[in-house]
């Protein structure tokens, strides 16, 4: 979903005003605020407003762009750091798997201006394909992570982070989750501190990581943990409210509010930041009570350290390590624990469940190259991700794997070198090509693979909503750019087999996937059709189905179009299909591929 | 803020358990299918909510909103608000903007008390079309009304699109639901119909606030009388058919490998076999549709249903 363009005024003068925002809307507040003045990031569910919320703010208070992926987006992060300004990065969970690279040398670097990179996880896996807990990646990194619980705190904690990154020369992690990321609370609008500029770093030994370099930065490292650790003993975001009962929690973000939920009146230490955690702060807490108990979501990072400080600490046996915590959850962790008294249960009346998955859009261009796999080749399927990932359901059954961004491709490759008797294919976006599938383009070139890589190029950047990338030939702020030409970019690396056909051709698509599969080497389709939904919402004339010649064969069901459905009427004991005139858009694919001709422009159309 | 904040246990959490229940927040959860606009039901709520003075919270899960997915938006507002979604089992008003998702989070509703209000109209996922053999069900929610309005405290089912339909569009539906929504909350009409205003298109102010007012009225003269529990949009669903048993003939001398059976089979179960004839190869996926038998130039393919009473 996107934000409303200028959602957030940035006029920015008036200290008290208060306006709803969600997490990202207000980590991209903190950030404005903070005065940041370059901001990358590439799309990724639950991060992606965060970016366009930044694109709402003026063009002269910052550079906010999308990068082709999260490592080029951290990178040019880096860069403004530098360059001596502050500089955001924002990426989801997995994104920071890419720019992981870049993040564990440039903790070695440290920051020049402010350097903040804000990472959103996803638990209990509401549109990913895990659910890691980055507070790891900031013990490994040696780096601070800062845990807000709601969307005050997302735009105080991303403000600090600026201030931290600089007074400890070090990148900061802003660490959000789905949950955090996409509630909408109240939040006091600040104004902006135009942050100055600190001119070039011009520090060779410390900028440039060669081994002789790098062995001298680490025992930096090590001594700015020790700083940091010093710094949140006392620090605001450390939070200890105190109670009279003899137990005491200790949690952080979201999970902080859960607690409040089931226990008003417990005595907590809420911690602003995760890792480093304050040890001192910590034994204080846990000598005022009989009994600790840590609630965090997914892995025991902050029970681990607080036994290790040999602390009988309760977490993960009381709360699950696994999904997404609620406060239902964190209830029936403290009913184990004795805490809190079982509520009575009486099983609700629970109604039969009916399955709704998420499905391609009426008229999705993607449907017909699916259909095409399914019908003329039989063949083995490397997936990517993308909206076209949800075509592994029945009925398109389109895909057999899906690895990560951009992995289709090498995984193809090692198919067809492991000897796979079926023709390999590999299925990848637009978007998802140009972020890390062109260099496995090149390795299937290089090492003369025998694979079809189909190119399904709906222009736009369609799961995450409709951002724009270096195919659409717009930027982040809808100003007109280059825009690459997939033809040429395939030829150039050495492609001799490339077809551009229109994904709402049926039959040209069904011939150029069979001359694609026949010709030895790698073969390139590009399924060439925009995205029904963004930028623009396309919607024509609906089609009927002309219910007397309809033989219910459900052919065209299998497209998996949520247009088409059963009508009431029958034919020989089978539900005849009917057209939701409201969501068809009017592509013909139906029609195509529909035996009996029976699908059909309404007269009045046609006329 | 100087140091760690130490907050005086009197000054945050004086009330405790005991002053908690005038202090507990109302919650709402709006549900509906993507695309159907729940989070624009849920931020006219969470504005109104705001502009009273109350914290509010609003939660959702939105990744797949577009891509026709179940969509649910938690919001809370009273004096304070802690976690963003609501405990199970702690929903005082379910408003739901199709069927099978009101169903769906039934169970989250308070068994006391809760209040449910929703819409009638079905959106079918093609996931309910999938077993196209003879007979079969749509695989889409069974509870009537009926059997809903008596399992819940208050229930109340409204053929809300239809209603916006006559008002002459469609999309208002969700705005009849605010209607029925607000009779169950203490905000001043005036205040409902700003901010609806507000958060609508400008064009369809006019027809959105009639759709409002209708909902109202609706829910008004519900209460008063017994609850209609005609279900319109179910019928039909279900139709007295007896299963046949398929068979498949297949004469291989005048098969000419043309391959059109197996290219237009939508069970895709026919394949040409190593001396190149038409073979089924997996009777129980062919559901007898006779495309193969109509397409084959050569008149090669026979499909027989049997009665399945007269085989068993």
């Amino acid at each position: 979903m996107r934000t409303e363009p200028n959602a957030i005024s940035h006029a920015g003068g008036n200290s008290l005003e208060i306006r709803p925002l969600t997490g990202n809307e207000a980590i991209a507040r903190g950030a404005w605020e903070a005065g940041v003045k370059v901001a990358a990031a590439y799309p990724g569910t639950p991060s992606t407003e965060i970016m366009e919320s930044l694109a709402g703010y003026p063009a002269e208070d910052l550079h906010a762009q999308w990068s082709t992926n999260e490592k080029v987006a951290l990178d040019v992060a880096i860069g403004a750091s530098f360059a001596g300004r502050r500089a955001l990065a924002a990426m989801k969970h997995v994104g920071l798997n890419v720019a992981a690279d870049a993040f564990m040398s440039v903790t070695y670097i440290g920051a020049h201006g402010g350097l903040v990179i804000v990472v959103s996880d996803d638990p209990g896996i509401h549109s990913s394909q895990n659910e890691q807990d980055t507070r790891l990646y900031g013990v490994l990194a040696t780096v601070p992570v800062l845990e807000p619980s709601d969307a005050q705190e997302a735009l105080d904690m991303t403000r600090l982070a600026f201030e931290l990154s600089e007074q400890f020369d070090t990148p900061v992690i802003v660490r959000t989750t789905t949950r955090l990321s996409h509630t909408r609370s109240a939040v006091v609008l600040g104004p902006r501190i135009e942050a100055a500029a600190r001119g070039f770093s011009d520090k060779p030994s410390k900028n440039v990581m060669i081994p002789a370099h790098a062995r001298l930065r680490h025992p930096a490292l090590l001594v700015r943990e020790e700083k940091l650790k010093e710094y949140l003993e006392s620090a605001p975001i450390q939070r200890w409210e105190k109670s009279g009962v003899d137990f005491g929690v200790i949690t952080a973000g979201t999970c902080y509010t859960y607690v409040r939920e089931v226990l008003p009146e417990a005595n907590v230490l809420k911690l602003g930041a995760s890792w480093p955690l304050p040890e001192k702060l910590i034994e204080r807490f846990c000598a005022s009570v009989h009994r600790v108990y840590v609630v965090e979501e997914l892995e025991p990072v902050i029970e681990k350290e607080v036994r290790s400080l040999g602390i009988q600490a309760i977490g993960k046996a009381l709360f699950p390590r696994l999904g997404e915590l609620s406060p239902e959850l964190v209830r029936a962790g403290f009913e184990t624990a004795g805490i809190l008294e079982a509520r009575p249960t009486a099983a609700p009346w629970t109604p039969e469940p009916m399955a709704r998955p998420p499905v391609l859009c009426a008229g999705c261009p993607h449907m017909t190259s699916f259909n095409a796999l399914r019908t003329v080749v039989d063949a083995r399927v490397a997936g990517d991700i993308g909206c076209y990932t949800l075509s592994c359901l029945d009925p398109l059954r389109g895909i057999d794997t899906c690895v990560s961004m951009g992995s289709s491709i090498g995984n193809a490759i090692g198919m067809s070198k492991a000897g796979e008797s079926k023709p390999v294919i590999a299925t990848i976006g637009d978007s998802t090509f140009l972020h890390a599938g062109l260099p496995g383009l090149i390795d299937a070139v290089y090492n003369q693979a025998n694979i079809t890589v189909i190119l399904l190029d709906n222009h736009i950047t369609a799961m995450t909503g409709g951002q724009d990338h270096p195919g659409t030939g717009r930027t982040l702020r809808r100003e007109p750019t280059h825009q690459v030409d997939y033809e040429t970019l395939v030829r150039a690396v050495g492609v001799q087999w490339v077809r551009t056909v229109d994904s709402y051709d049926v039959a040209a698509m069904y011939q150029t996937l069979r001359e694609a599969v026949a010709h030895k080497g790698v073969s390139v389709i590009i399924s060439n059709r925009p995205c029904v939904l963004d930028p623009v919402k396309i919607k024509g004339p609906p089609l009927e189905v002309v219910a007397k010649d309809c033989n219910a064969c459900q052919s065209c069901m299998n497209l998996g179009c949520p247009a088409l459905t059963w009508s009431e009427q029958w034919y020989e004991g089978r539900h005849k299909v009917k057209i939701d005139a409201s969501l068809c858009i009017g592509c013909t694919l139906c029609a195509q591929v529909c035996a009996m001709d029976c699908i059909k422009m309404p007269v009045a159309v046609v006329q | 803020m100087s140091l760690a904040s130490e907050v005086a246990e009197s000054s945050q959490h004086s009330g405790g358990a005991a002053a908690r229940g005038s202090r507990e927040p109302v919650n709402v959860l709006i549900v509906g299918v993507g695309g159907q606009g729940v989070i624009m039901v849920s931020k006219v709520l969470a504005s109104l909510c705001q502009a009273h003075g109350l914290q509010v919270k609003q939660s959702e899960v939105h990744g797949m909103a577009k891509r026709g997915g179940s969509v649910f938006s938690h919001v809370r507002f009273g004096k304070q608000v802690w976690s963003p979604t609501i405990p199970k089992g702690d929903v005082d008003i379910l408003l739901a903007l199709e069927w099978a998702e009101g169903l769906r989070w039934l169970p989250q509703l308070r068994a006391e008390t809760g209040i449910f209000i929703c819409d009638t109209k079905r959106i079918v996922p093609p996931f309910a079309c999938l077993n196209r053999r003879q007979g079969a069900p749509m695989r889409y929610s069974r509870e009537t009304p009926a059997e809903v309005i008596a399992h819940v405290a208050e229930a109340y089912a409204v053929d809300a699109t239809r209603m916006a339909d006559e008002l002459g569009n469609e999309r208002a539906a969700n705005t009849v639901l605010v209607g029925a929504l607000s009779t169950a909350m203490e905000f001043p009409l005036a205040d409902w119909e700003r901010v609806l205003a507000e958060f609508v298109p400008r064009k369809t102010v006019g027809v959105n606030l009639e759709a409002f007012r209708l909902g109202r009225s609706w829910i008004e003269e519900a209460r008063r009388t017994a609850p209609d529990t005609s279900d319109p949009q179910g019928q039909g669903l279900a139709a007295a058919v007896v299963p046949s048993t398929v068979r498949v003939e297949i004469e291989a001398q005048w098969c000419k490998s043309c391959d059109i059976c197996v290219k237009l089979c939508p069970e895709r179960c026919l394949r040409l076999n190593s001396e190149r004839i038409a073979e089924l190869t997996d009777p129980a996926k062919c559901t007898g549709c006779r495309l193969c038998e109509w397409l084959c130039p050569d008149f090669a393919i026979r499909v027989h249903l049997q009665p399945a009473a007269a085989v068993a």
